[in-house]
């Protein structure tokens, strides 16, 4: 496969690094600040849109910087995959900081440029992992993001949210220790940590049960993916302000563990490896034992976010879940799904945050008839909610097209069932929020209106973004499927 | 058997009792000044192992003789005399430190010193 | 020529300035301080010097005063010593410019016996370093740690009592290390180190070496504060003058640590150590206690100097790890720590000296708001506390990342848990710090920013820097370690 060296990697994640300073030595002047996050957020969709060309046309993009440790450098290697998630990432950013200023404003936060550079650094590294080229680039990476957005759980700074901050940690850290582990182990065995499209693990005479072992610390290790039973610091950490739940626990944290999930199943250990092992069939029970027992505790929970939270959990799996059953379609539609649920479970938090801002709500119980004073805000809702029941004609059933198609190819009737049960389910816990929003009477006249534009127009771009996604799903089609031609080679 | 090596190494036995003496001294005693006592008669136990494990019996002086003769390495000798300019430095620091402490607590005592500085 | 001197220049050049002080203080007590950096300062660039000639060059060999080894005494460098050389010359440098201003309020009027004890203390630890004769090491141990006795007495109240304790146990740890070296005179008739590195192994079998390799082990491993023998070491950095912690932290420790690596490699054989007599699964087994130990002690404590001090008891515990595990990932990993650590816990000595010099706060529950009231300083701790838990890029990452990686190799998987384990207590005590500096306080009055002054604030900076760019590039000290451990561990 073709390689070429180009800057606009290293450029990708160095821009928002850039930002974040700007950001810091502009800290007085709110909308100079602003101003720099807004730049760099755009800068930095524009770098990496620009290599959209190059990738689409089945090359790779790779940039060598300096060995950190003797023979571990810092690379970055754009593929089709990391592309994805990286256009991902850097495109919401944009979204997002005109939704935070939104929020922030409205609700006249503290620390607000603590906020603003966190978050770009935050970003930086989404946008690292996204681009690494080996796995020990990724975990330094893995580990700003984890150590950036602890002071944006914290935020409020209250007793519980420092409570919540050390769950955060003590999961977070404590992943990343068994990934170090787990890199370190790989780099023993096999003198590399490159990933690579047929895997490095197979053929270096490691024993099976070191392998099955690896597997678990690095399942572990990808605890941001929030799968069960390492779910339990996402509802924690939605003590955040919405815009950081919106943007990193719905896109860019827990992504960047079922990304890096994604990684090291596909690129390390390989699908041969994975399905000699039986292991691919493991893990795709357990996530789909998440994606069913998150559900239900998503009906369980009153608070919006919470529910959101679970769901997260619920619908992440199905990534996984895809990229387990190790057939075209079922890679096809996890990668997909990386995309929908991005679009759309960032829209149903923008709405959530949009409840808090223009209502101060965060219970489900409080917002009956809601959408006579916020019909806006609800459509985007609904559309959200659709989608992550995958109706046709939004983005989730794209994916969930073709993870139901995956789960028949490898004949495995009860992934089936579970991916029509989950459909249930969220069906199940969205549904009545809707329609008590638009049909149930409130108790009290309300006298709140919209929130403000700078958050409205956001989550109805996001929400009608993931329509057209689900209309005209060609081109992000076209980017997953290089990259599942790079895996399998052929179809 | 054992009594014959004991009087052929008797000056190891003396250097081990010497040393045992004065690490009980440093350990067990609470008496700050007995401490250093034992710290010094540690210290010159190691001394008198250098100095008599140099010695050979019968020996002179390394002086320039006109015939040779068996004499003693004079380098333990040496050596020795550095440290016991070491040895004498420490204990003047720990009298001096011991001085400190006993304006500060009014005791030379540990365990009164230690409920003190609570 | 002139370099060809470098090595005694080094030593020369420290007692000259020792000497001096109490003279150039006698004109203005000011100049003592300012004296002593300039001091440091030479001794910093010979070490650096020694360091590129020996990379560019090979070993270096000095004989004092033209007699030959093994009659006379020799200075022998090899790149481990310039390594040490550099980073405990680079710490004595910059620790005297911090402690201008802290030495000033916490002793104050002491210039004088202060700055000419830091002279000898440094130049003392320097001679450690270099020498290539064992009783001279055991001279120049003695003359920096009566130095550090004297200086730690300088600090508060219970500093008296804190450096008599140390004393006590220093005395025990030097007269076993002369105990151990007169066995091996004994036994050898020779004191210069690569002339018992040739004599010895005639001697291997007799079970006087087992005990002087025993007497020199403990002996060292006291001044190491290797666990349990660091009773000595919390009392002391506690109760030292700030600068004094910071400047023990990060170098008295280390040399104590090449000492033993020094012993132990080059004057008895590696494979002797490792596989005829256990020393070394003994040693990583101690500081594998070690390092749990310290770092759950380290989390018991709330005065923020003692929390550090314990810590370091842990992160001793690494570096003996990497050496005792003795394969040449794991030795690199624990030489590579020695760098690390100084540079880590010099630089967050030197914090909680800053912190004690604006507002004379210890405990770490009353640091709310530091974070606004000195962002630079706060910042730099940030930085050393993130390479203590081992987050990269910074040094700490690097040096646990080849410890960890040492230990999967030497096939010792409790080692790589103990590792990985403790970079998580070492997480929880930091991130209480962390909590109280940074949150939690945004509704109480308005914080005025109160900096500490620019001469303490720059090697604070300096510091934090060193730290991450020498994770960064941690590839640049690794490759120099490498071609040292390589030729000793093949």
């Amino acid at each position: 496969m073709e390689t070429i060296t180009s800057f606009s990697p290293g450029l990708a994640v160095l821009v928002s690094l850039l930002g974040a300073l700007m950001i810091l030595i502009s800290g007085r002047r709110p909308n100079i600040r602003e101003g720099f996050s807004l730049l760099a957020g755009i800068t930095k969709f524009g770098i990496v849109a620009s290599m959209i060309p190059v990738v689409m046309s089945g090359k790779l993009i790779e940039l060598r910087l300096w060995d950190v440790l003797p023979g571990l450098p810092i690379m970055f290697r754009v593929d089709a995959f990391g592309l994805l998630f990286g256009l991902i990432a850097s495109f919401l950013w944009i979204f997002t900081t005109l939704y935070s200023i939104g929020y922030m404003r409205t609700l006249k936060e503290h620390a607000q440029t603590r906020f603003f550079f966190c978050f770009a650094i935050a970003l930086s590294s989404a946008i690292g992992i996204a681009f690494s080229a080996n796995l020990f680039t990724l975990f330094i990476f893995f580990e700003i993001l984890t150590i950036s957005t602890y002071p944006l759980v914290v935020h409020i700074e209250t007793p519980e949210a420092m409570k919540a901050g050390r769950k955060y940690l003590l999961y977070l850290l404590t992943s990343g220790v068994f990934l170090l582990f787990s890199i370190i182990a790989v780099y023993h065995y096999t003198g590399t940590t490159d990933f690579a499209f047929g895997g490095i693990i197979a053929g270096n005479g490691i024993p099976a049960n070191m392998v099955i072992l690896l597997f678990v610390t690095f399942m572990i290790g990808s605890a941001k993916a929030a799968f069960m039973p390492f779910h339990s610091w996402l509802p924690s950490a939605m003590i955040a302000p919405t815009p950081v739940s919106a943007l990193l626990h719905a896109v860019a944290v827990v992504k960047a563990g079922v990304f890096v999930a994604t990684r090291i199943i596909l690129y390390i250990f390989g699908i041969d490896v994975m399905s000699e092992t039986g292991l691919a069939l493991a893990m795709a029970y357990v996530v789909a034992f998440t994606i069913i027992v998150a559900s239900l505790f998503a009906l369980t929970q009153d608070n919006l976010k919470k529910r959101l939270a679970y769901s997260t959990i619920s619908q992440l799996s199905y990534i996984i879940l895809g990229v387990a059953m190790l057939t075209p379609a079922g890679i096809t539609g996890g990668m997909m799904h990386i995309l929908n649920h991005a679009f759309m479970k960032i829209t149903l938090f923008f709405c959530a945050g949009a409840f808090i801002v223009a209502s101060g709500k965060e219970k489900i119980s409080e917002m009956n008839g809601i959408a006579k004073q916020m019909p806006f805000t609800m459509i985007a809702f609904t559309v959200g909610a659709l989608g992550m029941a995958g109706t046709p004609i939004t983005a989730g059933f794209i994916s969930k097209w073709y993870l139901l198609i995956a789960s028949v190819e490898i004949s495995q009737i009860p992934l089936l069932l579970v991916l029509l049960a989950s459909t249930l389910l969220n069906v199940a816990y969205f549904f009545p929020i809707i329609i008590n929003a638009f049909f149930k009477k409130p108790e009290r006249e309300l006298s709140y209106k919209e929130a403000p534009l700078f958050m409205l127009v956001p989550l109805l771009l996001t929400a009608l973004i993931s329509i057209i996604i689900g209309i005209m799903p060609d081109e992000p089609l076209a980017l997953v499927s290089i990259a599942v031609q790079n895996l399998i080679g052929g179809t | 058997m054992v009594l014959e090596m004991i009087f052929a190494k008797y000056n190891y036995i003396i250097y081990i009792t010497l040393m045992t003496i004065g690490f009980y001294g440093m350990i067990g005693k609470r008496n700050l000044i007995k401490k250093l006592i034992g710290m010094s008669i540690f210290q010159y136990s190691i001394f008198l192992f250098y100095v008599s494990a140099a010695d050979v019996s019968g020996g002179t002086a390394p002086i320039l003789l006109k015939e040779p003769a068996v004499y003693v390495n004079p380098l333990p000798h040496v050596l020795i005399l550095t440290a016991i300019v070491v040895a004498v430095s420490t204990l003047a620091v720990g009298l001096s430190l011991v001085i400190r402490i006993y304006r500060e607590y009014g005791t030379l005592d540990e365990d009164k010193i230690l409920e003190l500085s609570k | 020529m002139i370099t060809d001197h470098l090595p005694i220049l080094l030593i020369i050049i420290g007692f000259f300035g020792a000497f001096f002080t109490p003279i150039i203080g006698m004109i203005r007590k000011k100049l003592c301080s300012p004296w002593a950096t300039f001091i440091t300062m030479l001794q910093f660039l010979i070490s650096l010097l020694l360091l590129y000639n020996v990379l560019a060059a090979g070993n270096l060999s000095y004989w004092l005063g033209g007699w030959q080894p093994p009659w006379g005494i020799e200075y022998a460098v090899d790149i481990l010593n310039a390594f040490v050389l550099v980073i405990v010359a680079g710490v004595c440098f910059l620790v005297s410019i911090y402690s201008r201003k802290s030495l000033g309020l916490e002793v104050p009027g002491k210039e004088i016996p202060l700055y000419t004890l830091y002279i000898v203390l440094s130049t003392g630890m320097l001679g450690i370093v270099i020498t290539g004769d064992v009783f001279n090491l055991y001279v120049f141990l003695e003359i920096s740690s009566l130095a550090a006795y004297a200086l730690i007495a300088l600090g508060g109240r219970q500093s008296a009592m804190a450096s008599f304790n140390y004393m006590i146990m220093g005395t025990i740890s030097a007269s076993f290390i002369l105990l151990g070296i007169g066995y091996l005179y004994v036994m050898t008739g020779t004191l210069n180190m690569a002339d018992l590195s040739i004599l010895l192994p005639g001697i291997y079998g007799r079970p006087v070496l087992l005990v002087a390799i025993a007497l020199i082990v403990v002996g060292l491993s006291i001044k190491t504060a290797l666990y349990p023998l660091h009773t000595w070491l919390p009392d002391a950095y506690t109760h030292a003058p700030s600068a004094i912690s910071a400047l023990l932290a990060g170098t008295f420790t280390k040399v104590g640590i090449y000492a033993l690596i020094r012993v132990m490699f080059t004057v008895i054989s590696p494979s002797y150590v490792i596989e005829t007599v256990p020393v070394m699964s003994m040693l990583t087994w101690l500081a594998a206690i070690g390092i749990l130990a310290g770092s759950i002690l380290a989390i018991a404590q709330y005065d923020i100097k003692r929390m550090l001090a314990y810590s370091s008891v842990s992160q001793i515990g690494y570096i003996i790890l990497g050496v005792g595990l003795a394969n040449n990932i794991a030795m690199t990993g624990g030489i590579l720590h020695i760098l690390s650590h100084s540079l880590m816990k010099t630089g967050l000595f030197m914090v909680s000296g800053a912190i004690i010099y604006r507002t004379g706060i210890k405990n770490i529950y009353q640091l709310k708001g530091m974070g606004k009231k000195m962002p630079y300083t706060m910042g730099a701790f940030v930085v050393g506390a993130l390479s203590m838990i081992g987050i990269p890029p910074t040094v700490g990452f690097a040096s646990k990342f080849y410890l960890a990686w040492g230990a999967l190799e030497a096939g010792k998987w409790v080692f790589v848990i103990v590792i990985l384990l403790s970079s998580l207590l070492t997480a929880v005590y930091f991130w209480r710090i962390f909590e109280n500096v940074y949150f939690g306080v945004h509704e109480t009055e308005e914080i005025k920013k109160d900096e500490a002054p620019l001469s303490m604030l720059i090697p604070i900076v300096i510091f934090a820097a060193l730290v991450f760019l020498a994770g960064i590039f941690a590839s640049i000290p690794i490759e120099v370690i490498k071609i040292w451990v390589i030729g000793v561990l093949p």
